[in-house]
C-alpha cells in the first residue's frame, strides 16, 4: 500500500459548477441590474403600499406603508450582490455557509414585494388587490393544473387540457344562450350552463381515455386530436349557433361567503367572489386530500408509477386510469366555464389562449403536487395582473424586465431550492398485460 | 410417516408464448410446511409457472388445485383470497410510496375512503416482530437496500395472510448474510405452517432448504430429486442435460506488465457521501484481480469511475499508462476496456433494442459497422449471427428485443459484446448475477480465456466462491478502501471472510464481535 501515500494529486477542477453558483451568478446579475436602475431613479421617489380602496381623507384600517423606491432598490440591489459574491464562494466553515445560505433564501423571499415596489415606483399600489387579481387570474390555471394531475398521476399524460377546457367554454355559454329564452331563472340556467360544460369536458376525456387506454394510441398524439377537433368544433359552433344573434350573457354573480367576507380588507377584495374562484380552493383541498389521504389516491399514485406492481396487488390499472381520466377532464370543463360563464359572459374563437399549457407548465412546476401547482398558477397569475397593472401606470422601470422576474424567480427557485422535477414513472406509457 | 397434506397442486399446465413454449404439460405438488425447490436453467419457465399460479398469466391448458380443489384463478385477486402470495423476480414495489403505503396498497386499512395508516403500521410492526422482519414502515421504497425491499415484499404477502408463499429467485440479488437472515425468516414461516416454492440457481441453496425438488427443463419436468440424497453434480446434471463442470479449470497465472494502476481514488456515491477513500492497487496483463467484499461498501462506485462512469473527486486511474481518470466512457472503451455492468438492465441494454443493436452498442460508429453517418445494418446483422451463435444466446433471434429474452441470455448478449472486442482490460461486475449453472460455467470459461490470451481482468463480486474460484489474488474492499490483496494461495474462506467484515490483520478477536454487526 505504498501507492497511498504518494501525494495528493491537485489536478481536479479547483472551480465545479454546482447549481448554488448558478443561482449565485444569477443573483449577481440581478442585484447589479437592480442596482444601476436605482441609480437612475429620482432619489425623491416613494412607494406607498396600501391595503385597501378607500375615500380620500378616510382613515384606513390597516396603516399605510410609505417605501423610499430609490434607497430600497439601492439596499435590495447590494443585498443581491453580496449573496451572490458570498454562495460563489465554497466556505468550509459551516457557519459562514449557513449564513451565506441564509442570505439567498432572503433574497429569494424578497423578491416578488421588490418587484412591486419597483413597478408602482413613485405611485401608490394596493396590495390586496394586487393578491385579490393574481388569485383571479390563476383560476383557470389552477384547476387547470388540478386536472393534469388527475391525469397524470394516474399514468395518462394529459396535454389535452387545452382543448378541454375550450370545449367546455363554448358548451356551456351554447347552453346558457338557448336557455336564455326559456322562463328558467337566470341562476339556475347558469348552474346548467356550468354543469353541461364540466360534463363536456369529461366527454372529452372519454375520447382521451378510448384512444390512448383502449387503442393505446400515443397519449401526446390523442392530445393533440383533441386539441385540434376542440378548435374547429367551437368555432364551427359559434359560427353556426352564436354569432346569429348578440351573444351576450350575464357573468356568474358574485357571492359572499358568510362571516368571511365580513373581514375588514379582504372580505370585498377576496371573500365575496364568483363561484368558480371559489371552486379552485375547493379543488385544491380535494385533490391534496384525495391524492394523499385516500384510498383512491394511493391507487392512482401506484397505477401512475409502477402499474404493474399495482396489478399483481389485484389492481385494475385501466379501470382506475379511466376514471382518473374522467375525473380530469370534468374538472378541465369547469375551468373551461371559467373563460365564457365567469370572466366574459360570451364565447370568442380559442378564447382560452394556452391556458391550458400554461395550466400543464404549473402542474410540473409544483412537481405533480396540488399545492405546488396552486403555488405555480398563483405565480403565473400575478405576473398576468402585473402586466395589467403596468400598462395602466406608466413607470420608470423597463416593463417587459418586471414582467419578465415573476418567471426568472421560479426558474431559480425550481433549479435551486427545489432541485429536480421528477414525473410519475409511468406517465406516457399504455398498460399492456403479459 | 405419511407426508404433509397437499397444499397446492398442478396438474398438466401448459403456456405458450408467440413461438415459445414456455410451459409444457408441468405437474408439481407442494405440501404443507414444506419448500418445494424449483431448478431450471435460464428461460425453462419457472417463472411463467408461477405467474400462473399467482393469477398473472392464463394457462392454455391444465389445471391449478388449492387443497384439494380445482380452483379458477383469473388474475392476482383471486390468488390472493386463495392465500397465494408471491415474491417477484423483479420487486414490484412502487419506488415513491413509503414502506406501509407499499404493503396495504390493494388491500387498504381504511375508515371510510380515508387511509388508516397508523393502523397498519402497527400490523406491520407486529409482522415484523412475529417473524424477525426488520423494517421502518415509514421508509421510502427508494431508500431501502434490496435486501430490506424483499422484506417489504415478504411483509406484504404475509399482510394478505398468504399460507402458500412463492419465492421467485430471492437471493439472486442479496449478500451470503442477506441469505441466511432470509433463511431464518423462511424456517419461522414454516413453524407456522405457510409452504413455500423457492425457485433459485444456487444449488447449495437449495440443498440446504427445500424438502423436495423439481426440475424444469425447456418448459417440461425434467425431473425431481430428493435433497437429502443429492449433490449440487447431480442437480446441475439434472437441469442441463448434461455434465457441469462446477469447479474452474484454469492454469496458473503468468502475469505480464501492468496494465491498470490505480492511485489514491477517491469517488463520492449518488447522495455525494465518500464511497472509495483513498484507494490503490494495481493489475497486471494475464492475471485476474477478483474484489470481494459486502455489498455496499464502494464496489459499485468503484468500478462506475474506472469505466468513467461516475466523477473521479481525486486521484489518478492509469490504464496502459495513461491517466484515464475522468475520461468519458468512450474514451475508456477506445483505449480497450471491456465492461460489463452490475445493472445489466439500467448499464448493459438498451431493452428495447433488438439483440443485434445490442451487440454494437459501443462500435456502432465504427467503420466496421458504418459508413459515413449510415450505420451499416447488414455488417450489424452479421456480427449478430456469429455472436449469437458462438455464445448460445437462446432463442438465437438477432431481431428479437432484448427485453424479451430471460435475465440469463441478456447477460450473455453483454458478455459477446463485451467479451469479443478484444480488451486489454476487463472489468466485469457481477458477471454471473441470476444465471444458471451452465451459464455460469460458460462465462467462467469465457474469463479464462480471456486471461489467457493476455487480458488484465478485475473481477468484482459478491459471491465469493466466484471470486475465490477465479481469482488469481484477492483484494478485499471494506468502507471503501482495500483492506488486504492476498494472494489466491493465502486466501481461504475464514481469512477473506474476516477481512469482508472489516478485521484487518491485527486484532482478529477484539473485533470478532461486531462481525455479525456491520451491514
Ligand atoms: N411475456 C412474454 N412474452 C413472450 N415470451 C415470454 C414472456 N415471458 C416469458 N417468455 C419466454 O418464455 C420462456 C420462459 O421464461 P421464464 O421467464 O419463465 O424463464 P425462467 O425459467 O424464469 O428464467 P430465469 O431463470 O432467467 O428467470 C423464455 O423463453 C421467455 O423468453
Ligand atoms: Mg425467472
Amino acid at each position: 500500500m505504498a501507492a497511498s501515500s504518494k501525494a495528493k494529486s491537485g489536478r481536479r477542477l479547483a472551480f465545479k459548477l454546482t447549481r448554488k453558483r448558478v443561482i449565485a451568478v444569477v443573483l449577481l446579475a440581478l442585484g447589479a441590474f437592480i442596482f444601476i436602475e436605482s441609480s437612475s431613479l429620482d432619489s425623491e421617489l416613494v412607494t406607498t403600499l396600501t391595503f385597501e380602496s378607500r375615500p380620500t381623507g378616510e382613515a384606513p384600517a390597516v396603516a399605510d406603508i410609505p417605501v423610499p423606491t430609490s434607497a430600497y432598490l439601492l439596499v435590495i440591489g447590494l443585498l443581491f450582490i453580496v449573496s451572490g459574491a458570498l454562495n460563489l464562494y465554497e466556505f468550509a466553515v459551516p457557519r459562514w455557509r449557513r449564513i451565506s445560505l441564509a442570505l439567498m433564501a432572503l433574497c429569494g423571499a424578497l423578491f416578488i414585494p421588490t418587484v412591486i415596489i419597483a413597478a408602482a415606483a413613485g405611485n401608490d399600489t394596493n396590495l390586496t388587490t394586487i393578491v385579490a387579481e393574481s388569485l383571479r387570474l390563476a383560476t383557470p390555471l389552477a384547476i387547470g393544473a388540478f386536472a393534469g394531475i388527475w391525469c397524470e398521476r394516474a399514468g395518462v399524460v394529459n396535454i389535452a387540457i387545452e382543448g378541454m377546457m375550450l370545449f367546455a367554454a363554448c358548451f356551456g355559454f351554447t347552453t346558457l344562450f338557448f336557455l336564455r329564452g326559456t322562463p328558467l331563472p337566470l341562476e339556475t340556467a347558469q348552474l346548467l350552463a356550468v354543469i353541461i360544460g364540466v360534463l363536456a369536458g369529461g366527454l372529452i376525456a372519454l375520447l382521451h381515455g378510448w384512444l390512448s387506454i383502449t387503442f393505446r394510441t400515443d397519449q401526446i398524439v390523442s392530445g393533440t386530436v383533441i386539441n385540434i377537433l376542440a378548435v374547429g368544433v367551437t368555432s364551427f359552433i359559434r359560427r353556426e349557433y352564436l354569432l346569429s344573434t348578440e351573444a351576450g350573457a350575464a357573468k356568474l354573480g358574485n357571492f359572499a361567503i358568510p362571516i368571511l367576507s365580513d373581514l375588514p380588507v379582504v372580505g370585498e377584495a377576496i371573500f365575496t367572489n364568483q363561484p368558480i374562484f371559489f371552486m379552485m380552493f375547493v379543488m385544491l383541498a380535494s385533490t391534496h386530500i384525495v391524492m394523499f389521504y385516500t384510498r383512491w389516491g394511493l391507487r392512482t399514485r401506484a397505477v401512475g408509477e409502477h402499474p404493474h406492481a399495482a396489478d399483481t396487488l389485484g389492481i385494475n390499472v385501466n379501470r382506475t386510469r379511466w376514471t382518473n381520466v374522467f375525473i380530469s377532464g370534468m374538472i378541465a370543463g369547469l375551468a373551461g366555464a371559467w373563460f365564457s360563464l365567469e370572466a366574459t359572459g360570451s364565447f370568442n374563437d380559442g378564447m382560452t389562449r394556452g391556458a391550458g399549457f400554461i395550466a400543464l407548465a404549473a402542474m410540473i412546476f409544483g412537481k405533480w403536487t396540488p399545492i405546488g401547482a396552486f403555488g405555480a398558477a398563483l405565480l403565473f397569475g400575478f405576473s398576468d395582473s402585473l402586466g395589467i397593472r403596468l400598462q395602466m401606470v406608466g413607470v420608470g422601470f423597463p416593463v417587459q424586465f418586471l414582467q419578465m422576474v415573476p418567471y426568472a424567480v421560479t426558474l431559480v427557485v425550481l433549479a435551486g431550492f427545489i432541485g429536480r422535477a421528477s414525473p410519475p414513472k409511468a406517465v406516457g406509457t399504455p398498460y399492456v398485460k403479459e | 410417516m405419511t407426508p404433509p397434506s397437499p397444499v397446492l397442486e398442478v396438474r398438466g399446465i401448459t403456456k405458450r408464448f408467440p413461438g415459445v413454449l414456455a410451459n409444457d404439460k408441468v405437474n408439481l405438488t407442494l405440501r404443507k410446511g414444506q419448500v418445494l425447490g424449483l431448478l431450471g436453467e435460464n428461460g425453462a419457465g419457472k417463472s411463467t409457472l408461477m405467474n400462473m399460479i399467482y393469477g398473472l398469466y392464463k394457462p392454455d391448458e391444465g389445471e391449478i388445485l388449492v387443497t384439494g380443489a380445482p380452483v379458477d384463478i383469473d388474475g392476482p385477486k383471486d390468488a390472493i383470497e386463495l392465500g397465494i402470495g408471491m415474491v417477484h423476480q423483479h420487486f414490484q414495489l412502487v419506488d415513491v410510496l413509503t414502506v406501509t403505503e407499499n404493503v396495504m396498497l390493494g388491500n387498504e386499512t381504511v375508515s371510510g375512503p380515508f387511509l388508516r395508516r397508523d393502523k397498519a403500521r402497527r400490523e406491520i410492526e407486529a409482522l415484523s416482530r412475529e417473524y424477525g422482519l426488520d423494517v421502518d414502515p415509514d421508509a421510502l421504497i427508494s431508500d431501502l437496500p434490496v435486501g430490506i425491499q424483499q422484506r417489504v415484499e415478504i411483509i406484504k404477502a404475509l399482510y394478505r395472510h398468504a399460507d402458500i408463499l412463492i419465492l421467485d429467485e430471492p437471493t439472486a440479488v442479496l449478500t451470503p448474510q442477506e441469505t441466511l437472515g432470509l433463511f431464518k425468516i423462511m424456517r419461522a414461516l414454516l413453524d407456522r405452517g405457510v409452504s413455500i416454492i423457492f425457485i433459485s440457481h444456487k444449488l447449495k441453496e437449495v440443498l440446504e432448504i427445500c424438502d423436495d425438488v423439481i426440475v424444469l427443463r425447456r418448459g417440461a419436468v425434467a425431473g425431481h430429486a430428493d435433497p437429502k440424497a443429492s449433490t449440487e453434480q447431480s442437480l446441475a446434471s439434472l437441469m442441463v442435460g448434461r455434465d457441469v463442470i462446477l469447479e474452474v479449470d484454469k492454469a496458473e497465472a503468468k502475469p505480464g506488465d501492468e496494465i491498470l494502476n490505480v492511485v489514491n481514488l477517491h469517488v463520492h456515491d449518488d447522495r455525494g457521501l465518500p464511497a472509495v477513500e483513498g484507494l490503490s492497487f494495481g493489475l497486471q496483463r494475464g492475471e485476474i484481480l477478483g474484489v470481494a467484499g459486502v455489498q455496499g461498501n464502494g464496489q459499485t462506485e468503484l468500478v462506475e469511475a474506472l469505466t468513467g462512469m461516475r466523477a473521479v473527486e481525486d486521484g489518478r486511474v492509469f490504464i496502459k499508462g495513461v491517466d484515464m481518470a475522468g475520461a468519458s466512457p468512450r474514451k475508456v472503451t477506445e483505449l480497450g476496456v471491456g465492461h460489463v455492468p452490475e445493472d445489466r438492465q439500467r448499464d448493459g441494454l438498451v431493452a428495447s433494442f433488438t439483440v443485434m443493436h445490442n451487440l454494437v452498442l459501443c462500435t456502432y460508429y465504427q467503420d466496421a459497422f458504418a459508413k459515413a453517418i449510415v450505420v451499416d445494418d447488414r455488417a450489424i446483422a452479421e456480427n449478430a449471427r456469429q455472436l449469437v451463435e458462438q455464445y448460445d444466446v437462446r432463442p438465437p433471434i438477432i431481431n428479437n428485443i432484448a427485453s424479451g429474452l430471460s435475465g440469463g441470455n441478456q447477460q450473455k448478449v453483454i458478455v459477446a459484446r463485451e467479451f469479443s472486442r478484444d480488451a486489454d482490460l476487463l472489468i466485469a461486475s457481477q458477471p454471473t448475477r441470476g444465471l444458471d449453472v451452465g451459464s455460469i460455467e460458460f462465462i467462467h470459461r469465457q474469463i479464462i480465456r480471456m486471461r489467457d490470451a493476455g487480458a488484465g481482468i478485475l473481477l468484482v463480486s459478491s459471491e465469493l466462491d466466484e471470486v475465490l474460484s477465479l481469482a488469481d489474488r484477492v483484494a478485499v474492499m471494506f468502507e471503501g478502501e482495500i483492506i488486504d490483496i492476498l494472494p489466491i494461495g493465502d486466501a481461504d474462506r475464514d481469512t477473506v471472510g474476516l477481512r469482508m467484515a472489516g478485521v484487518r490483520e491485527q486484532g482478529l478477536d477484539s473485533k470478532m464481535n461486531t462481525v455479525g454487526a456491520t451491514r
